[in-house]
């Protein structure tokens, strides 16, 4: 017991052993907070109430506060959190793990951060090379998530890091933040040979970031959040004047006083996004922007990217979105298993090409042949109304819809125009006082809890998974008995564990869920796994009808066309299936009708052969022809 | 120096392990106690816990009082295991025990068995409704369950104060509140010649039995589970909350009044201002030291059963306070909870 290294386990027993050297790893214990946190000052971390503290490292309870904390000191203080927080991180999690290893004997690990000011900063020419990685290399150890990575981004340019997900993007991304660092390589900022310390040197060098999973505190506002992220006390008015400022420059709307919880995710990613550009940025780090936004808000963040680029700023653009790339970057870098698979410029290549490079296959698609024979009507909503309790939600305004077996129905709309109220509504979760306003397979069914809507025939796979669509804890085999268990899972009450288990099995087996099997825990498993499991367990039962929030949302590529696929192919068996996404691309791959939710009220909807993807965008900002323009638009 | 340091996930070891400790430093706390009170520690040990179960009458001793506590903590777990709190099943073991007594006095010097079938219905029906009180006001007005159902503790304290000093009072008992002793066919039958033993016995052994496969075997015990755990996903899968809240406090509420009933059938005979001997909170802490399991509750209501045992010895022998259960009680809880500090922890040593 007497050797620290000896009694603690987990990655982070080498960061341990360092941080006992409290001086010399100030920078890294700094570093690895901000990068858990995304980005806040660490004195600003201290001061947060629990609450807070917990939303801001997600599931790690941090107990240790600044006032309560026994060393008064910033060094000691941030030691008493890391070591709660090092034996938070699992060793699943293997992204988070890295941030801790460092060469103990690398002679630089203790220099001090280098000013910027030395540089030759902003005057250079234009082919000025901003950044250069050259042979970057991490090896987590189930992993090696960047082999030999070069890349070099020129000032100006717009550089595409194409990939799927798992492919090292964001790993890469974050070394050249300050969160982690390379194991191996060496990176140039403005020709100069550096070692990113931590965010708030990349930040001080003028690297921003937007990160792809928002950490903003809900129950601050806007101005308060952006406010925590930078270094001292800003003035909130002043602040509130800046953020209106920039918001309006760059088009993206957004009211600093708003709190935060009230806020839809793509105005989240909004703040995010201008809590950057505050920091003027001359290398600004993307991370898959726009998967929450219109396509014409889409338009309007490429206006504003290429604005900045034009004024000189770097971007760095992940994405996975072949058509994206291609509109907007000049430049892309395409990564497969952590290793650089090719360089080029997006607008001379086609998709297919690019998808070849990228998950080295051609991009699955799915088989979607025009609907047959609609068959009765299994679900409609006769003039649903439902009044949000939350003074920032959105109230759904007499919504219309019939869905008929055999079509797939897609809503879509930027989300927090009455998605959610709409899906708790659909679910049961939130039951209605109006028991016609919802009719599932002709019983009329507003007031039925969820259970009674299941039996009825309805199947649900929810936005949130881990908590909601399943129970962290559990099994993935009690999992599917959370809401499979209609069929042959229960025998006068009792569980019958050998059906359970088979379900699971077969869930498991056909969605390809990488798990250590039926019995592993719902949180043991990533996102997308995750879901994928979910999603079987739904589409197994074959429903009479499905409804389905973001069903390949964190999916990568390959498993979202399997998941699209099964959902046609259900439909194919005489299903009908509501999807409610975010992301337009899916739907015109899947569904048959497509209609707009704008500020809680539902569109016409149209046959897909009808529409194309600029008349949905127009309507998913509260525009089609017949709505009440004088409610102004939808929070696009 | 030693510190407390994190686990990287909590350890299923030392979920089952601290218990035990939990219970060796009970022993230990107790050895310096009687030490500090100027007693022999051997002795004291001896006197306490090897004495009470050195014959026959001793181990029928020890399982007749862990037989209320075994109803009590099977009935919690049920709830507590949907993070459902009821704290006030000393009340609803009152309320049991009165209800049944009400019965008893009713037929009294009548015959029959439906006498006694009717006081396990009854002593049933009383904890359940004394528990339906904080399950209503919780389901219908969100109150805390754990608030209500503990005042209601010290309402029906009062009341069966009251009723010992007025309707239930014996008529020939020279004005001592107490209530009639029960005839015959209101008294469980005995199990063991010669000791004091009874069928309430069997009645706990099949409660825990029922309650195991209710827990891991039935739909309701999933469900309660799922509560427990994550409350959106049991309001995802349509389970619903008000109904956790009910089955949680009328199990609680259910066996607590059994026990009750079974507590002044046997060894009582009657009912009296003291029905409870504390019973209702001792299983709390039987519930947590089992760790909710079933199996578990059988251990700890035998060793919570020695405590009881085991002060009356003290105060027997040694010339110790009866509130030496207590104190051991107390104990016992105490390390149980210090100790499940390490299931979360580890401790390590670190220099400077």
């Amino acid at each position: 017991m007497d050797d620290p290294t000896e009694v603690k386990v987990g990655i982070p027993s080498d960061f341990i052993k360092f941080a006992d050297n409290q001086l010399k790893l100030n920078g890294q214990l700094i570093s690895y907070l901000e990068s858990e946190s995304g980005g806040y000052s660490v004195e600003n971390i201290g001061k947060l109430g629990d609450r807070e503290r917990n939303i801001l490292f997600k599931n790690k309870a941090i107990s240790t506060r600044w006032d309560s904390c026994s060393h008064k000191t910033k060094e000691g203080y941030l030691i008493s959190i890391l070591v709660e927080l090092s034996a938070g991180v699992s060793s699943s999690e293997a992204d988070r793990d890295d941030s801790v290893e460092q060469k103990p004997d690398e002679p630089d690990s203790s220099a001090p951060i280098k000013k910027p000011g030395g540089v030759a900063s902003g005057a250079g020419s234009e082919n000025e090379i901003r950044l250069e990685l050259t042979g970057i290399t991490k090896i987590y150890p189930a992993v090696i998530a960047n082999e030999d990575v070069s890349l070099k981004v020129r000032r100006g340019e717009i550089h595409a890091v194409l990939g799927e997900n798992g492919a090292g993007k964001s790993t890469l991304m974050k070394m050249i933040y300050g969160v982690t660092k390379p194991d191996a390589g060496e990176m140039k900022w403005q020709g100069e040979t550096i070692r990113v310390e931590n965010p708030a040197h990349a930040r001080s060098l003028g690297i921003g970031m937007v990160f792809q999973h928002f950490s903003l505190f809900e129950t601050l506002t806007v101005a308060e959040n952006v406010a925590l992220a930078l270094p001292g006390n800003p003035d909130l008015k002043q602040l509130a004047d800046q953020i209106t400022e920039v918001s309006n420059k760059y088009g993206l709307p957004v009211d600093p006083q708003r709190l935060v919880h009230a806020l839809s995710v793509g105005e989240r990613q909004r703040v995010e996004i201008i809590r950057c550009l505050l920091q003027s940025p001359k290398l600004l780090i993307m991370d898959e922007p726009t998967s929450v936004l219109t396509p014409q808000a889409v338009r309007k963040l490429f206006d504003t990217l290429r604005q900045l680029a034009d004024e000189g700023c770097s971007i760095l653009y992940i994405s996975h979105k072949l058509d994206e790339i291609q509109e907007l970057c000049h430049v892309a870098t395409v990564l497969r298993n952590g290793r650089v698979t090719g360089d080029c410029i997006p607008s001379q290549e086609t998709p297919h090409s690019m998808a070849s490079l990228m998950i080295g296959k051609d991009l699955p698609v799915c088989q979607h042949e025009a609907p047959a024979e609609l068959g009765d009507v299994r679900l409609r909503l006769n003039g649903l109304t439902v009044e949000s309790d939350d003074p920032f939600g959105t109230s759904l305004q007499n919504i219309d819809l019939e869905i008929n077996s055999g079509e797939i129905f897609g809503i879509a709309g930027v989300s927090g125009n009455g998605q959610q109220e709409l899906l708790y509504a659909l679910s049961g979760e939130e039951p209605l006082k109006e028991n016609e306003a919802i009719v599932i397979c002709g019983k009329a069914a507003g007031k039925k809890m969820p259970d009674a809507r299941r039996v009825l025939g309805m199947g649900f796979v929810p936005e949130e998974r881990l908590g909601r669509g399943a129970v962290p804890q559990m099994s993935l085999a009690e999992n599917a008995l959370l809401t499979a268990h209609a069929g042959g899972m229960l025998n006068k009450g009792m569980i019958q564990v050998k059906v359970m288990n088979q379900f699971a099995k077969r869930c498991i087996d056909k969605f390809n869920v990488k798990c250590g099997g039926e019995n592993s825990a719902a949180n043991s498993l990533s996102g997308g796994n995750l879901q994928k499991f979910i999603m079987g367990r739904e589409i197994l039962q074959t429903p009479k009808l499905l409804v389905a929030a973001q069903p390949t949302w964190g999916v990568d590529v390959g498993a979202a066309a399997f998941i699209r696929q099964e959902l046609i192919d259900l439909r194919n068996e005489g299903t009908a299936i509501l999807v409610i996404s975010e992301e337009l691309e899916e739907l015109f791959e899947i569904s048959d009708r497509i209609a707009v939710i704008a500020n809680g009220k539902l569109s016409p909807s149209k046959k897909l052969a009808d529409t194309n993807i600029d008349e949905i965008g127009v309507w998913m900002s509260g525009m089609w022809p017949g709505a009440e323009n004088s409610e102004g638009q939808a929070n696009a | 120096m030693l510190r407390l340091e994190a686990r990287a996930e909590p350890s299923q070891l030392m979920s089952y392990a601290s218990p035990l400790l939990a219970i060796v430093l009970m022993l230990i706390g107790g050895l310096i106690l009687f030490y500090a009170l100027g007693k022999d520690p051997v002795e004291g040990f001896r006197i306490f816990f090897i004495s009470p179960l050195s014959d026959i009458y001793g181990v029928s001793e020890l399982f007749l009082k862990a037989t209320p506590l075994m109803l009590v903590a099977i009935g919690l777990a049920v709830g507590f295991r949907a993070n459902v709190w009821n704290i006030g099943a000393e009340g609803q073991y009152i309320m049991g025990g009165v209800a049944a007594s009400a019965v008893a006095l009713y037929f009294y010097e009548a015959e029959g068995p439906h006498i006694l079938f009717l006081m396990v219905l009854a002593g049933s029906v009383g904890g359940m409704l004394w528990a339906s009180v904080p399950a209503f006001l919780k389901t219908r007005f969100n109150t805390n369950e754990i608030l209500v159902s503990l005042m209601l503790v010290y309402v029906a304290q009062l009341a069966v104060s009251w009723l010992v000093h007025g309707p239930m009072m014996d008529p020939d008992g020279f004005n001592f509140p107490q209530s009639r002793m029960f005839e015959e066919s209101a008294l469980l039958p005995m199990l063991v010649e010669g000791t004091r033993l009874n069928a309430a016995f069997l009645f706990a052994l099949s409660a825990l039995v029922v309650g195991y496969v209710f827990m891991y075997r039935s739909f309701f015990g999933f469900q309660m589970q799922v509560a427990g755990n994550a409350r959106d996903a049991a309001r995802y899968a349509g389970f619903s909350a008000k109904r956790m809240v009910w089955i949680g406090l009328l199990s609680g509420g259910g066996m607590a009044g059994i026990a009750g009933m079974s507590e002044v059938a046997g060894p009582m005979g009657q009912i009296t201002e003291h029905v409870s001997n504390n019973y209702g909170f001792a299983g709390i802490i039987v519930a947590f030291v089992a760790r909710l399991n079933p199996v578990g509750i059988f251990f700890a209501s035998l060793l919570m059963a020695l405590l009881y045992l085991g002060g009356e010895q003290a105060q027997q022998y040694m010339n110790l306070p009866s509130s030496i259960s207590n104190v051991f009680q107390g104990m016992l809880l105490l390390f149980l909870l210090g100790s499940d500090v390490f299931i979360n922890y580890r401790l390590a040593w670190k220099r400077g």
